[in-house]
């Protein structure tokens, strides 16, 4: 397993690796540079040369690249010009907050999602399946920003329970309470539907173990239904289920993106939007890096999880 | 046994948890505190140091921190002494000296003198300074024209220009002009924009990154301490988001209000403010090549869009119909008697008939956001309808804004034949000088990306420029937007009203028509 595991973390460097090439060409490539960008209005050609060459954007691409692979790979991200400060505490602090969102969503449409996938295939055609197929059908028709704006309207202007937006109060915040009180919307906007997806495969999955030939067998032998269902064939599903919830991290980390806009979510999805507006290279770079890097772990992750519920997976 | 063993305990869970997060969740209706103005921002700064920034939502920062010699006399465009009490030109119009404010001393405690006024303009000029490596310094060029910044004495500075330059203190009372802290520079290096120290009414005191810039109430600002303790400034990207925390009481002042959100706040709960500013925007006709090349068919595109429509349904009363090239904000320099192009499509038809352009094929580009370019597609599509009505035939192609600048900057020669535009200068020289004159056609370094050119027009923007007398500016551009009103290079649509609301309990607030954000007199009880 360790072997495994360290085979698996040396292949995850070209694939980080070349997402940085086909990043770094992809800005480089779209019109509008970095220079053009901050100046605005005022972009005159002059101005723009002269920007550049302070910025270090006047040299050839290919070398360009290299210099920042090379400081990259000795822990210098380089300094963002949109921002003005080191791309490292940029990305960390700002990947921190997208973690706890992206994270805190992840693990509410794992749970939700199981839940009511189980719930629906132990009562196939019920009406506890008919109701929970229909409002997973609309938690996935629901674009995430459309129900993150209607649940600050009504959670927030309308009954002020919960504050709009921000991580934490302006003033007198910071605690725990106060984190949990901003992450309540952007959590459950950016989980539903992720959670209708999750519950959709968890049924399928469900409904085809509980075809299978043991279930019979441990019914037969006077197993309790609810042990049945959630010790016998849910063990068994959770080995389909498990890469479906692998695959919703990345879908959850890309609806950040929406929902740290809407709900003024320091985190990191924010800011590579801004970051590429902008053209600040050196930020997008940084940002991407640290993404792809996290999600490469975690589908090792997934994959590790899988073989251990899973003997059949080979490692 | 039940399928759902967890059943009841799960609901009790659940609704233990929703008890739970109710709870938490009711102190967040507290409102913001007593003395402390909350100002939604619509975006992060870049940083809090003057020299390096451009946009307007840093500088509504900015002005609250520091000073510069000169500032723009309240509602409106005009300097009047700041740090320096006075200053005088000489004859030539080549040498400006500066008298200093005695007794004026930074946040960190050092003082404010004319060494530090030289430092300031050296860092950004000067690119053997020792601290000129804390830029870059986009702005600078506004001073392109300083040769020479020399401390007399203590109280006064003088500044040698290489030729005579009209903007030169709008310029000196811009963002770009405000000074900074010398001795805060030298300690911080490139990372002074998170440390400013400067001389205003607000000291800095904390920046969370994207969640919030605290200032606080400086007791012994040279013009009398402000009447708030403490102005945060939180940065809030989405419109509707930042229109949600204004009307959930999380922010007291929010600018730049979505026009169709300004219903909400017609209450007395708020205020509602409108100023127009120095903003023009316009479409660039290609007057070297198609049929925008003949005047006739320029006129008639300034005929064909009904702007007062455009400005009333598709704006929502956010901006005026705009006359002319210069906007009326600069009051001094703005032709009053300037009326815009009225409505007339049978007129029109006339000029493009005349001109033999019936069913010409247009290419028009458009962007799709950008700094000041208010509503842009909508914008766009509205006067592809109204050429359509006219018997042009117009293509709309769409870019992402600095995609856009990439496009349109260079000139739109053999590309298209009309492009969205918006300008928001500080003085009525920059935008005709940069985008109307036959020097400023993009080969030469300049944004008139239409290649209009008429050499009277030349003419009165370099006398202008040159002359220090602003009676006999003011002569030359309204002389200057007449010509270029017929000329018609331009369709001139609109000029923006910048807009912002503020809660009840927010006293003697004023928008500028700089768009600076000013608070040193503002009060909230």
């Amino acid at each position: 397993m360790g072997a495994y595991i360290l085979k698996r973390l040396l292949a995850a460097i070209p694939v980080i690796l070349g997402i940085t090439v086909i990043v770094f060409a992809i800005i480089s490539l779209i019109p509008g540079d970095p220079a053009t960008a901050i100046l605005g209005s005022y972009a005159t050609p002059e101005n723009v040369e002269k920007l550049n060459r302070d910025l270090g954007l006047d040299k050839p691409l290919v070398q360009q690249y290299f210099i920042w692979l090379g400081n990259m790979l000795q822990g210098d991200f380089g300094r963002s010009f949109s921002l003005n400060r080191p791309v490292f505490d940029e990305v960390m602090e700002r990947f921190g907050a997208t973690l706890i969102l992206a994270g805190t969503a992840l693990v509410l449409c794992s749970i939700l999602g199981v839940i009511a996938g189980v719930v629906s295939a132990a009562r196939q055609y019920g009406f506890a399946d008919k109701a929970i197929t229909f409002v997973v059908l609309i938690g996935i028709s629901i674009p995430s920003f459309f129900l993150g704006m209607m649940m600050i309207l009504f959670f927030a202007v309308r009954l002020r329970l919960l504050p709009v937006s921000g991580m934490y109060a302006i003033y007198g915040g910071g605690d725990l309470p106060d984190l949990i009180r901003h992450l309540i919307m952007p959590a459950t906007a950016l989980a539903v539907v992720a959670t209708g997806v999750v519950a959709r495969l968890s049924r399928s999955a469900m409904l085809e173990v509980l075809r299978q030939d043991f279930i019979r067998t441990a019914r037969a032998k006077g197993v309790g239904e609810g042990r049945v269902i959630w010790a016998h064939a849910l063990k068994a599903a959770m080995v389909s289920i498990i890469p479906v919830i692998g695959v919703q991290a990345g879908f959850v980390l890309s609806g950040a993106v929406y929902i740290e806009t809407v709900f003024q979510w320091p985190g990191v999805g924010r800011m590579l939007v801004n970051a590429i507006l902008t053209r600040d290279i050196l930020l997008v770079q940084g940002g991407v890096v640290i993404v792809a890097a996290c999600y490469v772990l975690f589908n090792l992750a997934v994959d590790v999880a899988q073989s251990l519920l899973d003997p059949r997976v080979k490692t | 046994m039940s399928p759902f063993p967890l059943t009841r305990r799960a609901f009790h869970a659940l609704a233990g948890a929703t008890v739970l997060s109710l709870s938490v969740g009711l102190p967040a209706v507290a409102q913001t505190p007593p003395g402390v103005l909350i100002v939604g921002q619509i975006a992060e700064p870049k940083s809090l140091d003057p020299a390096t920034v451009t946009a307007a939502n840093d500088f509504r920062i900015l002005m609250n921190i520091y000073d510069g010699l000169a500032r723009y006399k309240d509602g409106t465009l005009e300097p009047e002494p700041a740090l320096a009490t006075g200053w005088d030109v000489s004859e030539d119009g080549k040498v400006y000296t500066f008298h200093l404010r005695d007794g004026v001393k930074f946040h960190d405690g050092t003082p404010f003198n004319a060494e530090a006024v030289k430092f300031n303009f050296d860092r950004m000029l000067d690119e053997n300074h020792p601290y000129h490596d804390t830029g870059p310094f986009p702005l600078a060029f506004f001073f392109s024209s300083v040769t020479e910044v020399k401390a007399i004495d203590d109280l006064t500075v003088e500044f040698t220009l290489s030729e005579p330059y009209a903007p030169f203190m709008a310029n000196i009372a811009y963002a770009t002009g405000l000074i900074v802290s010398p001795e805060a520079v030298k300690q911080y290096g490139a990372d002074f924009g998170r440390h400013p120290s400067g001389t205003g009414p607000f000291k800095f005191a904390e920046w969370r990154s994207n969640e919030a810039v605290v200032v606080e109430k400086n007791p012994d600002y040279w013009d009398g301490a402000p009447p708030l303790d403490a102005v945060v400034f939180r940065p809030i990207t989405d419109a509707n988001t930042r229109t949600a925390e204004m009307l959930a009481g999380g922010i007291d002042l929010m600018v730049e209000v979505p026009p169709d959100a300004i219903s909400e706040f017609q209450n007395d709960r708020y205020q509602i403010f409108e100023a127009a500013g120095p903003h023009v925007w316009f479409l660039i006709l290609n007057a070297k090549e198609g049929p925008f090349a003949d005047k006739r068919v320029r006129q008639a595109a300034n005929y064909a869009i009904n702007k007062q429509a455009l400005v009333d349904n598709v704006l929502e009363g956010t901006a005026e119909v705009a006359a002319g090239p210069t906007p009326p904000a600069f009051g001094w320099a703005y032709d009053a008697t300037l009326d815009p192009y009225p409505y007339d499509p049978e007129k029109a038809k006339a000029l493009i008939k005349e001109a033999g352009a019936e069913g010409a094929k247009l290419t028009f580009f458009v962007t799709e956001g950008g700094s000041g370019m208010l509503d842009p597609i909508p914008m766009g599509t509205a006067i592809q309808a109204d050429l359509k009505a006219v018997g042009l035939d117009v293509e709309i192609k769409t870019f992402e804004w600095n995609t856009f600048l990439g496009e349109v900057n260079p000139g739109l020669e053999g590309k298209a034949d009309m492009a969205e535009m918006a300008w928001m200068t500080q003085d009525p020289d920059t935008l005709p000088f940069l985008a109307l004159r036959t020097g400023a056609w993009p080969d030469q370094g300049g944004f008139n990306s239409g290649y209009y050119s008429n050499p009277e027009v030349d003419a009165l923007l370099e006398k202008a420029r040159v002359s220090t007398d602003q009676t006999e500016r003011a002569d030359l551009y309204k002389k200057m937007q007449q010509i270029v009103h017929d000329d018609a290079p331009w369709v001139f649509v609109a000029n923006w009203k910048q807009n912002a609301v503020a809660t009840a309990a927010v006293e003697n607030f004023q928008l500028q028509p700089s768009f600076f954000l000013i608070l040193k007199d503002v009060a909230k009880n």
